[in-house]
């Protein structure tokens, strides 16, 4: 999807051949902008701050960002390629994306900088409006573009992390430990999606193969709630794992989760249900012959 | 393919090794339960460790084996069955309903020993 979109922002730029003219006043107006740099940069950072814009960061770290998003956007003005805008985007958004910087206000920067822009352009050339008009002709089209391309490439940085967040939580989210010979214990935190659940059955399954579990303890505590669809695969693996002669003891079913599952109508009769997770590791321990008693004060000895 | 029934004390060991056609599935049905009287046998194991697919057909044909033999007066245990094809068992609704199940061969032992050691202390 990634490629999908910066593939489309490229071809938009292609297939938009500049005439010879507007590419001369291109030209002049990079040279313009490259002339009153430390003007307007400095104008550009003011009216960041004026606005409240970039809060998490401090004035010297948006002064420097802002001058190297001022280079790379008389850069993109000049050659019409977005490729190292986008390089420096998604290199800018991994920076700041874990400070808490929002869409709204990348967005909110960049298109001040096209408005501090067209004021300069306004003001060099109120003399000559034919001029001005041919100029914005040029000028705009480019600096949207920049602007469209700047906000993307900060959401698709965005949702990589994003996705890159949900992997690791997926991978975290379903241990299945061995607590005793032949007992496993599930703990399932977390709301159950039906890829995680799909996940869930599979590890749970495997473990009981691989650890010969007889008994497993499937604590939901941490589930605060589920559809009718994840429920009745719940059902399905209770199911299943007794083909593989292993019971299946499901706790911590928490009141409105069981309101729920009653209501829906899911079927957990043929479960077994215990209130918390120490309930359902005694239980296991009486199915499996273990007797758990206290160690009897005994003398020191020697 | 017949499947080789072999008798160990008490038990009777069936071990499917290859994909069986209905037919063999039937032949074994009516062996095991032929012999759990000859042999005066007290439980069956049906391992299944070697079968990657079960259609409902193979599941009814266990199903019904195990309601046989408890008419014959044993016990029976399907031993083995795969993670994958117990849960697409149970997409299926095919669910053994009734029937005893173990993870493998030394489970199904282990379970046939004590439920029959609780039985005769009961008795």
């Amino acid at each position: 999807m990634d490629d999908g979109i910066s593939i489309s922002v490229t071809e938009a730029v292609r297939v938009q051949p500049l005439s010879e003219a507007s590419v001369a006043l291109l030209r002049e107006l990079v040279a313009h902008l490259r002339q009153s740099r430390t003007q307007l940069r400095e104008e550009w950072a003011r009216r960041i701050t004026e606005a409240q814009l970039l809060t998490a960061m401090s004035k010297d770290e948006i002064f420097a960002e802002a001058t190297a998003v001022y280079d790379n956007y008389v850069d993109v003005l000049e050659t019409g390629s977005v490729e190292a805008l986008q390089t420096y985007t998604r290199n800018l958004s991994e920076r700041i994306i874990p400070r808490g910087v929002q869409t709204h206000e990348v967005v909110g920067i960049v298109l001040l900088l096209r408005d501090v822009l067209a004021r300069s352009l306004f003001a060099k050339y109120q003399a000559d409006f034919t001029k001005l008009n041919r100029v914005l002709d040029a000028y705009e089209p480019a600096a949207n573009r920049i602007a469209n391309t700047v906000g993307v490439s900060f959401v698709q940085e965005r949702e990589r992390v994003i996705r890159a967040q949900q992997e690791a939580i997926r991978e975290l989210s379903t241990p299945v430990l061995p607590v005793r010979e032949r007992l496993l214990i599930l703990p399932v935190i977390g709301t159950v999606d039906p890829l995680r659940a799909r996940q869930l059955t599979e590890q749970l399954l495997r473990g009981i193969r691989t650890n010969r579990a007889r008994v497993v303890v499937m604590d939901i505590t941490g589930v605060p709630a589920m559809d009718a669809t994840v429920a009745n695969h719940l059902v399905l693996t209770v199911e299943a794992a007794r083909l593989l002669g292993a019971t299946v003891i499901v706790t911590g079913l928490s009141p409105e989760l069981a309101q729920t599952l009653v209501n829906i109508g899911v079927d957990l009769s043929k479960t077994d249900t215990v209130g918390d997770l120490q309930g359902g590791i005694e239980e296991a321990e009486r199915l499996l012959g273990y007797k758990v008693s206290p160690v009897e004060e005994s003398p020191k000895q020697l | 393919m017949q499947v080789p029934i072999l008798k160990q004390r008490d038990y009777l060991i069936a071990s499917i090794q290859a994909a069986l056609t209905d037919a063999d599935l039937l032949q074994l049905r009516d062996a095991l339960v032929a012999q759990v009287g000859t042999f005066r046998s007290r439980g069956v194991i049906v391992d299944v460790t070697a079968l990657d697919v079960m259609d409902s057909f193979a599941v009814r044909t266990l199903r019904d084996l195990a309601h046989m033999i408890r008419l014959r007066g044993a016990e029976t245990v399907i031993v083995g069955i795969q993670p994958e094809v117990a849960f697409a068992m149970v997409q299926l609704g095919l669910i053994l309903e009734g029937v005893s199940t173990a993870l493998d061969l030394e489970e199904g032992l282990a379970f046939l020993d004590k439920k029959l050691k609780a039985g005769s202390r009961a008795g």
